[in-house]
């Protein structure tokens, strides 16, 4: 129950980042911190009591292992993270060379 | 909306939100306790069918093949976004590399900082290759072995000259690589169309588990992957690098555009 309940409580602290923040840099970080929280229920949700990674590289093929598929849905999870983030702090810096600022407070209205 | 009235907004909102995701987990089976079924169904027989050692890259080479074909085109195409975003706009001036003004800050590193940087590229460098060709066997693959190939370069760009950077990989013989490492996924799926039944069947021998060329296809797509992701990290890095070094910069905020 606990490690769903911290993921919960990472989601809303991300969130709570993004809404706060005067710094779009800091704003993407916060939606990285944010979706954290999935890698957490995630790979939360495929732990069983007692059962090691499922690498059979040196145990033995009998030995119980964790769902692999929720860890390879993690690492999806991460290039998109990556992906997202990137193409956010582009857009960060596109807007502070046309609009001078990266405050989202003083970014009233969105202009084409 | 002021700033007070949107976190009483934003702390009602969040509230209802964590309210219905911790009724919600209540009502999942208790942590340590799996349900299945799929799980249960690779860890009996995945090591069987694929011949792989590390289950996870199994999942993403083989089970979920053709999801991990739609992953690393979402990479391509973020990059392809960055690209088109940070592109020359009407009016930018932009320094030649090696021009006087990219010599300073990020362009030259103190020699200490440079010779650390230059000492790292030859361990990162076998660090990736040993990811991405043990991704079958040891926790690794084409994803997480191509972050350190790329970083290698990128650190060796960053220890020495950001002009003599754009000589050794010039910015053609980057999109060059990603794309043939894109390419060569999606080959890697055809071939299983053409050798095999069906896109992404496994149609190489797959060999005795737990040696280095086992697992059929899934050594040749890891490295497809691990080329794929490296160039796509350094061009995004070289983007941002040309923003930084190169872009003259404009403290009057432009608002004609």
């Amino acid at each position: 129950m606990l490690p769903y309940l911290v993921a919960v409580w990472i989601l809303c602290w991300g969130l709570y980042g993004i809404v706060s923040s005067r710094h779009l840099f800091h704003l993407v970080l916060c939606l990285g911190v944010a979706q954290a929280a999935t890698y957490v229920l995630l790979i939360g949700v495929g732990y069983k009591s007692g059962a090691a990674a499922p690498i059979y590289a040196d145990i033995s093929s009998s030995t119980p292992v964790v769902d692999p598929v929720v860890q390879a849905l993690a690492l999806v999870d991460i290039v998109v993270e990556a992906t997202v983030a990137a193409l956010l702090l582009a857009l960060a810096m596109q807007t502070q060379k046309r609009f001078g600022t990266v405050d989202p407070d003083e970014l009233h209205s969105l202009r084409g | 909306m002021s700033r007070p009235a949107r976190f009483w907004l934003f702390g009602a909102g969040a509230l209802a939100l964590a309210a219905m995701l911790v009724l919600a987990i209540v009502d999942l089976p208790g942590f340590g306790h799996y349900p299945g079924p799929y799980g249960d169904l690779i860890e009996q027989g995945g090591e069987s069918a694929t011949h792989a050692t590390d289950l996870v890259t199994a999942v993403n080479f083989d089970y979920r093949a053709y999801d991990t074909l739609g992953e690393e085109f979402i990479l391509f195409a973020a990059v392809l976004g960055i690209a088109i975003v940070l592109r020359d706009r009407r009016g930018e001036r932009k320094r030649a590399p090696g021009a006087p003004g990219t010599e300073g800050g990020l362009v030259r590193p103190s020699a200490a900082l440079g010779m650390v940087g230059l000492a790292m590229v030859g361990p990162l460098v076998v660090l990736g290759i040993e990811i991405a060709v043990h991704g079958h066997l040891t926790p690794g693959g084409g994803f997480q072995g191509g972050l350190p190939l790329g970083s290698a370069v990128f650190l060796a760009f960053l220890g020495g000259e950001y002009a003599a950077m754009k000589k050794v990989a010039p910015h053609a013989a980057v999109e060059l690589g990603e794309a043939a490492g894109a390419a060569g996924y999606a080959l890697v799926g055809l071939g299983g169309l053409l050798f095999a039944t069906a896109f992404f069947q496994n149609f190489i021998d797959r060999g005795e588990p737990g040696r280095l060329l086992s697992a059929g296809t899934i050594p040749l797509s890891n490295i497809a992957v691990a080329l794929e992701v490296a160039g796509a990290f350094l061009l995004l890095w070289i983007e941002f690098s040309d923003q930084a070094l190169l872009v003259v910069p404009d403290d009057s905020g432009d608002e004609e555009g």
